[in-house]
Formats: C-alpha cells, structure tokens, sequence
C-alpha cells in the first residue's frame, strides 16, 4: 500500500510539473511579446498546478519550487511593465479577477512585491493587505507554502529602520506586525494539519509536518534579523505575541519547535531580560512536550552568555536570573505531577550547570538547586530509569568538573542527599567519578570533616548497602573500584599530626564497615598512611609538655594494632601478617619494645593459627626472618623468645629443603652489622650446621625414595652462607669447616648415585670463582681466603 | 418590365446623422444578427437632433406622400420576437407629399427626451431605442431606415447603503456570519466583505461567491424567469477553524453588468444576487443568496 501511495505521488508530480512547464511556456511567450494579458492567463493556469490535494508536503515542495522560480520571472515582466506605462494599481487590481483563489493570491503577492519596490504605496499597507488576503486559503499545505511564498518576496521590503522602504516613526511595528501576523496564520495551519486525513496515518502525518517545521520557523529568524527590533519591542510585541501563539496553539510538536526557535534565533541578552515572559510560558505548555530539553538549552545559551563576558554578569545579578529559572522549574515540574524522573533530574542538572558557569562562587545557589532536586525526588523513591540514573551522574558530576576539587563539592550539604535517590551501581558510579576527579586533579583532602563528607559521598563504594550483596558485580571490577579507593586513602594527608590522626581515624571507622571482601584492599593504605604519620613524628622532638590529646607513635599503633586485627580472622591473614611485620619495625625505629613486640606476638598467632598453605608459610617465614633481623630494640630475653621461635618454625616446615633454607636464613638473625652486642657467632654456626643436617636428610630421603640422591643445591647454598659469615669475621666458621663443606659437596657430584644438575654445576662453579677473586685481592680478605684450598677435579 | 425594376432596388440612400455625433461617446452594441457596432450613448433628459439626408438613386426621382422621423422606445419579447412594444413614440414630419429629384438635407430634433430605461440585452428580452425614418410612397413601397442609439441612466451615489450581515447555519454543522460592506454597487465597484466561521463541522472543499442574475419576464401566470451565473469567485480554500475570518474582495469590472431593472413597463425585470456557496468533500453544496442593488455610477471626467 505505501508502495502504491509512493509511485502514485511520482505520477501526481509529474503530471504537476509537466502542466506547470507546459503553462510556463506559454506564459513566456506571453512576457517575450510584453502580452500582459495571456501572461496573467497562463501564468494563473500554471500556478493551478499547486491547487493538487495529491500530493504529500515533500512532493508539494518540489512543485511549488518550480512554481517559485517562474514567478521570479514573472514579477520582473510586472516591474518591466510597469515602467512601460501600465499603472501598478490597475495591475494590483487586474491580477485580482483570477477566479481561483490560489493563483490569484500567488500573483497578487508576485504584484505587491513589486508595489512594494515602486513606493507608490506605503510598505506596511501592501504588506497588511497581503497577510490578510492570504486568509483566503485554509487548506494547511497550501497555506503554508503560499503564505512562505509572502515571507520569502517580503523579507527584503520590510519597512526597517534603515530599510529604503523605511515610513513614519511606528515602521518597525509595522514590520513586526506583519510578520508576526504571518508568523501565526502559519502556525495555525501547520498545527491544523494533524488533523487532515484518517486516524491511522496520524504518525505519518506528524513526519510530514515535521518536515514542514523550517517553514514556520523562518518567521522568527525573520524577526530577530528586523533591525528596529530592539529590547523595548521584544520584550513589549515580540515575544508576548509569539508565546500567545505558541502556547494557545496546544499542539505537541509545534511548541517543542517553536520555544526552540525562540530561544536559537534571539539574543541572549534579550532572553535574559525577558526571563519572567519565557518562562512564565512553559508551564503552559502541553505535558506532552519535552520542557526539560527545551529549559536546558535555553540555561546553557545563557550560561554561554555568562561565560563570553565578565560584563554581563551583573545584567544576571540584575535579572535575578538564578531565582527565577529555580522557580520556573519548580513550577514546571508542579504542573507536571506526572513528569518522570528522568525530566526532573535534567531541568535541575541544567540548572546546575547555568548556576556554576554563571554563579561559580555561589555555592548557596548550586546547593540550592541539589536541595530542591532533592524534595522533587522525595517522593519518587529510589530511581530505577537508566536515563534519569545517567541525568543523575551528570547532576553529581557537574560540580566536579567546574571546580576540579571535591573540597567545594563537599561544601555543598545536599550532595549526599541527591546520592540517596539513586540505585547501587549509580552509587559506585558516582563515587567513582569523585575518586578519579580527586586523582585528576591532585585534590588535597586534609581535615577529617571533609574526609567524612567525602567518605559518606563514596560509601557506594565502602560498603554494602542495606542487605543488597555484590553478585552482579564481576571481580574485576570490584577489583578495579576497590583500588580506586585505595588510591584515594593514599591520597589523604595534612601536614598537622592532630588533624592526620583524626583523617587516620575516620577513614578507618568508614573502612571497617565495608566487610570481609573489601578490608584487604582497604587496610593496607590506611595502615601505611598511619605508618607515615609515624615517621614524621619520629622526627619531632618528644614534648614533654603535650596532654593526653597529642597524638603520639603509641596511640596510632593502638588503632593499627585494632585495624589490622580486622584482618586476621577473616579472607586475608597472610597481608594481615605483613602488616604487622610492618607495623613491628616502625615501632623499632620509635623504639617502642613493647609496641613492637606485641606486633610480632601477633603475626606469630597468625603464622601458628591461620597460615595453614604451606606455601604461605614459605613466605611468612622469610618476611618474619627478615623483619626480625632488623629489629634492634628488643630486650635479650624478647629476642632470645622470637628468635628462637623463628627457627623452630622454620624446622618445622613441610619439606626439607624448604625447612634447610629457612634454618640457614635465621643465621642472619644472629649477627647484625653495625651492632655487636647482637653478634653471636657461635649460634650463627649452630644454625648452619642445623641447616646441613637437614640438607643430608633431605639427600637421604631421596636417595631412599627414588633411589638416587638430590641435588646437591642445598649445600652449595650453605656453603655460600658459610663464606658470607667466614667474610664477615665471625670466628666460629673456620677454615676447616668450610674445608670440609667443600669437599663434601665435591663427593657428592661424584658419586654415582647424584643426578646432574647443571644449575647445581654453574652455582658451584661460581662459587669457586669467588673464592679466587678473594685470594687475589690481597690484603686481609685475600689472606684469609688463601688459607682455602680448592681442589678441582679433572 | 421597367417598372418591376424599380420597384425592387432601393430608390434613394438615408443617412442619419447627429448634430454632436463626432464629440458623442460611442458604445458597442450587439444588433438582431449578433454583428457587433458602435453607437451613440445617450442618456434620459438629452436633446437628440440631426440631419437626415436623401440622395435619389442616379436620374431618378422620388415621389412621396411625406417624409417623417421617429423617435422609439421598444420591447421586445423573444418568445414573440418580431413584435415591439412602444414604450416611447415621438414623431418629427420632415417634408410635404412631394418630389425630390437630388439630394435633400432635413434637420430634426427631439427635445428634452424622456428615456426611463436603459437599453437591455437579455436572454429572453431585449429593450432598445432607435430613430426610424419612413419616406411614405404608398404602393412603390415606403422607405424606411433604421439608426439604433443606447441609453444609459446614471445614478448618484445612494444616500443610504446599508451593509449587509446575515448570520445562518445548519444545526450542529455549520454556523457562519457573512457580511458584504454595502447592499447597492455601482457596475464598477468592489465587493468588500468577511465571512465568520463560528461553527464548523463538516469537511468544507472550498468556498465560492457567485453573482448571479434573474431576468424574469411576463406577468401573472405566464411569468418567465431565466438565471444565469455571471461571476464564480473562490474565496476560500479548505477548511477553515472556528474563529477563523475570511476576507471578500470580488471587483465587478470584468464582468458585463446592468443596472438593476425593477418591473420595466411592466413587462420584465432584472435583479442581482450574491450567492455564497460551501462546497463540503463529497461535494454538497451550502449555499445563501442575497439580493444587491445594481446602479450605474456617475463616471468621473477626468
């Protein structure tokens, strides 16, 4: 059927034009031999053509622009005739026998274009008898485009200030007039036009009149391109008149289009002078019509305004333009009870965005805005409509983006509240958008009011939310949002202890609430911020006048000693474990024994009670060996009780070699450099030979379990500890016992029973190649080492 | 033999002349055998005078019983066509019984005429006025020759010209108020008016104003009436809104107009109407007439 209705329209049009062609002809035959009559016959017959009810308004246009250029034609045979003698008015008058309306009316526009030019009549009175004549079609399509014919050999004869056709002091009334005039015959017929034609093709009809909508709209680029058209008579004639029309009009689309036009074609200083009128129109409007894209361009042509100029702010301050657009929505929204929320949350995040482009150091009115966005949402409940969520981030994100600092956006009390409305995922997303703008921008939070704003801001992402777990939420990304928030943590500091501690202190009561999942990735940056703050007072004189108040290395290992305990019973007590260890050797550098002890007390229960993998006991182990290595502050007998627990743990490891290396690792917690009093040769040697024991057993063990001994790894890496401790002076490792090692170590690569290895081969091979370099560097370390001889086999 | 000759071609040329026939206005006018000529326009009250000239045929001479002119006013009915009735009959005696052997000149005149209709050439019937000159010969036959002159009667502008408004409509259809700036108008004026659509609920296609002329003729039970449309204007274009005004402005010149006739000698009569007609989708009509006045207007020498 739209096939058939489509090729039959083709037939329609060109039968239109062939007619209108042929007619042309003749009429130029006509105008060639100055025949004014047969002219008018033919030229009338010719614009018959546009009298066609078959075609669709796209059709009807290519028709009429055919029709158009022969009246160019024609109106330059009436001027040629006129200066030929015949009388302008008797040719007003003779175009005016036609007896079909339609022609008539199209040549009498042709004639008064030139009546116009002729001056032998005032312009506004041609003009006035044009637009009322034009009454005389009521057929929408044809209407229009005859009336847009007026508009188009009217424009340039508009009796303007400056114009040649310029008349007494009320001229631009009179220009005005007449386009406004023309401007809603227009309108009515365009609207008139969803009514043409049966109910069911009532959608294709509304495209059809879209397609019109240039037509109609032109009349307002008309008048603001009127140059008389000053403030006093916009604000006065224009715009009363155009939002008369417009909103007594009540057809959807033609509002929509038409407060559109409003606001592209004028200036934005007129707009900004005439708010009260504007806006006092769309409450009016009908609910169909999208206010809420209409009111956003309107704020952000006029937030361009404010940002073109510093001038024109005090024309806004003047206006009172920030309360008067708060109230229109306000009104908007009231007169729309049923508006969805997508609507309510994009007038406010317009309004928003005018306020911080052209109030940016009003913060009481970007809060005021938030605040009533708020009590509009108040009653809808949480937001489920993905478009009004996406609205939502741009509300929140708007401040961000204008100030580059959350610290302003915290200022703003009802910020949290709008975050209230919206569902889960928009929660994060919104916290989200903070964090990043906080990294963007190097945002310094440093006092923990603004750390709890902040926190409570991005709580999205610090806790669940009431009884609603995280499925849907692939780990990846609870990954990535998780870290964002541990960038943040990093991020906050103030270089005052006091107010350090308090930031310390509140992050930490946000980050406990947010569960079992979310702690691991939490803690650690607080408890390295907190170790921070330790080593900064570290460097401050102890003040022995400070109260209880001050903060104080112990006080802060107190609340790390608490925090981190969140971590021991629960997903993650291997990084429980290293925190303590960390924690333990900030308190050794405050020499705080007790502090410090309690802390390898604590990763000590956790080794014994949580750390079940062996791997992780691998790993635990070394980190517990080489933190205690360095400590220094503990007293003989708490090292004598670490110490010797260390090695027992290490014996106690699954597998021998595992077992071998970490006995020979505590050697090194017997001799410290720099510290003789920690120096304990004969105990490093103990552990040595403990390792070597265990190193023969686990030789034992596979030669007993395979039936060919292990590699000899092990004891080319304690023969290697053996030469690190004979180096360094310690007394108990004698020649002779590495003399010993070396030879035993030669037997075994010897023996028939030993796999190959060559990594064992290349470690050894090195190994010697040291002993070497010793020898021949001389001095005390090249005398001790000559005493080593290394026989080498083939 | 001689004697039939003569008695069968014409024995002499008349020619009618007027005294101001070269400053006169000439009109056209359309005579029995639709041949179109130019005449003198004269109107009621006027003097008309002239001379008649008879020239005998070459060597021959004309004897007669008298020579008359006259004056007459005439209707003529077509369904009676051949048949005249004098309204008008004025009667000049040129010459005495005698003869005329060369050419002779005899001056007339008719003063002060009273000519109370305008010349009219309608469908059925037509009022004419012309000068018929008879040279009486008895049995060779009277000579008689026929000049045919138009009247026109001119009007001043009514002193009282009252508007015309009409308000109509059909029950919970239609309901319009029209109105035409006056009820009398000259043969060139323009017909200035509005149309009000206060209720409109059927499809209107267009909207056309028509003049429209009835010549009726005979009286009583043998009354005759012919209508004809002169003019079919379109005023309007689809279909109008509540509220909506559509102008009128229909200009009478190109259209051959009369004055109103009113019961000529009782014999005929012509009026004008305006017919507004609505043409719905389906092509019903709807239409309203009223009667106008038709005048001429006094033109302006200038």
């Amino acid at each position: 059927m739209m096939l058939d209705g489509t090729e039959d329209e083709e037939k329609f049009l060109a039968a239109g034009i062939a007619g209108l062609q042929q007619n042309s002809f003749y009429m130029h035959r006509a105008l060639d031999s100055n025949n004014l009559r047969d002219a008018l016959k033919y030229s009338a017959q010719m614009l018959s053509e546009l009298r066609t009810s078959k075609l669709s308004p796209h059709k009807y246009y290519e028709l009429y622009m055919r029709a158009f250029d022969q009246l160019r034609k024609l109106e330059t045979f009436f001027e040629e005739e006129t200066r030929r003698g015949c009388s302008i008015i008797d040719l007003y008058e003779l175009v005016q026998h036609a007896g079909n309306i339609l022609p008539r009316l199209y040549l009498l526009c042709t004639v008064g274009s030139v009546y116009i030019k002729s001056k032998e009549a005032p312009a506004k009175d041609v003009l006035k008898d044009l637009v009322e004549m034009c009454r005389g079609i009521q057929h929408p399509v044809r209407g229009l485009f005859l009336r847009s014919y007026l508009s188009q050999v009217s424009r340039d004869k508009l009796p303007d200030i400056g114009s040649e056709y310029e008349g007494d002091a009320d001229t631009v009334a009179d220009a005005v007039e007449f386009v406004l005039q023309n401007f809603t015959e227009m309108n009515k017929l365009w609207v008139r036009m969803q009514h043409q034609g049966p109910a069911r093709e009532k959608e294709k009809r509304e495209k059809e009149r879209s397609e019109l909508r240039d037509l109609v709209g032109k009349n307002l680029h008309v008048l603001s391109q009127i140059e008389g058209v000053d403030l006093d008579m916009y604000k006065d004639v224009v715009l009363p008149r155009v939002l008369e029309q417009v909103v007594n009009c009540k057809d959807e689309l033609a509002q929509f289009y038409l407060m559109d036009c409003i606001i592209q074609v004028f200036p934005d200083e007129y707009h900004l002078q005439t708010l009260d009128v504007l806006l006092g129109a769309y409450p009016q409007l009908q609910p169909s019509v999208d206010i809420k894209t209409v009111l956003s361009q309107l704020m952000e042509r006029l937030s361009n305004y404010a940002a073109s100029s510093a001038d024109v702010l005090p024309e806004f301050l003047q206006v009172e333009a920030f309360s008067k657009l708060s109230n229109a929505i306000g009104k908007v929204i009231e007169a729309q009870p049923d508006m969805p929320t997508v609507g309510v949350v994009t007038l406010y995040s317009s309004l928003l965005t005018f306020t911080l482009h052209v109030h940016p150091d009003r913060l009481d009115y970007a809060d005021q805005v938030l605040g009533a966005c708020v009590k509009k949402l108040s009653g809808k409940g949480k937001i489920e409509d993905n478009r009004a969520t996406k609205q939502i981030v741009a509300l929140l994100s708007a401040p961000l983006e204008k100030y580059n600092d959350i610290m302003i956006a915290l200022k703003l009390s009802n910020y949290p509240r709008v975050i209230e409305y919206v569902d889960i995922r928009t929660t994060k997303v919104m916290a989200t958008v903070i964090i990043q703008s906080i990294m963007k921008n190097g945002t310094r939070i440093s006092t923990s009011e603004k750390v709890e704003a902040l926190f409570e801001l991005i709580k999205g992402l610090i806790k669940d939310s009431d009884g609603i777990p995280n499925d849907e939420l692939d780990e990846d990304d609870f990954k990535e949002e998780q870290n964002s928030v541990s960038r943040l943590i990093q991020m906050l500091y103030n270089d005052d202890p006091e107010e350090m501690f308090k930031i310390i202190d509140t992050v930490r009561k946000h980050i406990l609430t947010g569960g079992p999942k979310r702690l691991p990735f939490t803690v650690p940056p607080l408890v390295f911020s907190s170790l921070k703050l330790v080593r900064q007072l570290q460097g401050q004189e102890e003040n022995p006048f400070g109260d209880d108040a001050s903060t104080t290395p112990k006080k802060i290992f107190q609340l790390l000693n608490q925090t981190i305990e969140t971590l021991s019973g629960v997903l993650a007590p291997e990084l429980a474990l290293q925190l303590y260890l960390q924690c333990a050797e900030a308190a050794n550098d405050c020499e705080l024994e007790p502090v410090a002890y309690e802390f390898f007390t604590q990763a000590y229960i956790l080794y014994e009670e949580e750390i079940s993998d062996s791997r992780a006991q691998i790993t635990a182990i070394h980190l517990i060996i080489g933190t205690l290595q360095r400590m220094h502050v503990f007293g003989v007998e708490n090292r004598d009780t670490l110490t010797h627990k260390a090695t027992g743990y290490s014996a106690k490891l699954l597998k021998k070699p595992d077992q071998c290396r970490a006995v020979y690792a505590c050697s090194h917690l017997f001799w410290v450099d720099d510290h003789d009093n920690m120096k304990d040769g004969e105990r490093v040697l103990l552990c040595l030979k403990r390792a070597l024991r265990i190193a023969n057993a686990a030789q034992q063990m596979a030669n007993a379990a395979r039936g060919s001994t292990g590699s000899v790894m092990l004891f080319i890496e304690i023969l290697n500890k053996y030469l690190y401790f004979f180096e360094k002076g310690n007394l108990q490792v004698t020649v002779a016992a590495i003399q010993g090692l070396i030879e035993l170590i030669m037997n075994e690569m010897q023996s028939d029973t030993t796999t190959p290895d060559p990594a064992a081969n290349a470690f050894l091979a090195s190994t010697m190649r040291y002993i070497e370099f010793q020898k021949q560097k001389g001095g005390a370390v090249g005398e001790k080492y000559e005493a080593i001889k290394v026989s080498h086999a083939g | 033999m001689n004697y039939l000759l003569g008695a069968f071609k014409p024995a002499c040329n008349v020619v009618i002349t007027f005294n101001d026939g070269k400053n006169r206005k000439q009109v056209p006018f359309k005579k029995e055998n639709g041949q179109m000529v130019t005449v003198p326009l004269f109107q009621s009250q006027e003097n008309i005078a002239g001379k008649i000239t008879i020239e005998p045929m070459q060597g021959k001479k004309i004897d007669h019983n008298g020579v008359k002119v006259e004056l007459l006013g005439q209707i003529e009915m077509y369904f009676d066509r051949g048949n005249f009735y004098d309204f008008t009959s004025l009667v000049r005696e040129l010459d005495v019984p005698g003869e005329i052997y060369e050419r002779k000149t005899y001056a007339f005149e008719f003063s002060t005429v009273e000519m109370p209709y305008e010349t009219y050439n309608g469908v059925n019937v037509r009022l004419r006025y012309v000068l018929k000159v008879t040279i009486n010969r008895g049995y060779a036959g009277s000579v008689v020759e026929y000049q045919d002159f138009v009247v026109r009667n001119y009007s001043p502008p009514p002193q009282i010209n009252n508007s015309i408004k009409m308000e109509v409509g059909i029950e919970d259809c239609l309901h319009i108020e029209f109105e035409y700036n006056k009820s009398k108008y000259h043969l060139k004026d323009v017909i200035i008016g509005k149309i009000y659509f206060l209720l409109v609920r059927i499809k209107i296609k267009n909207m056309d104003l028509e003049i429209r002329r009835r010549e009726s003729t005979g009286s009583g039970t043998n009354t005759h009436v012919e209508t004809e449309t002169l003019a079919k204007f379109e005023l309007m274009d689809g279909a109008p809104v509540r509220g909506e005004s559509i102008p009128i402005r229909l200009f009478l010149s190109p259209y051959e107009l009369t004055p109103t006739h009113r019961n000529i000698n009782n014999k005929f009569s012509v009026k004008y109407f305006l017919n507004l007609v609505l043409v719905d989708e389906e092509d019903r009509r709807y239409f309203k007439q009223q009667e106008i006045t038709m005048y001429r207007l006094q033109e302006e020498t200038s």
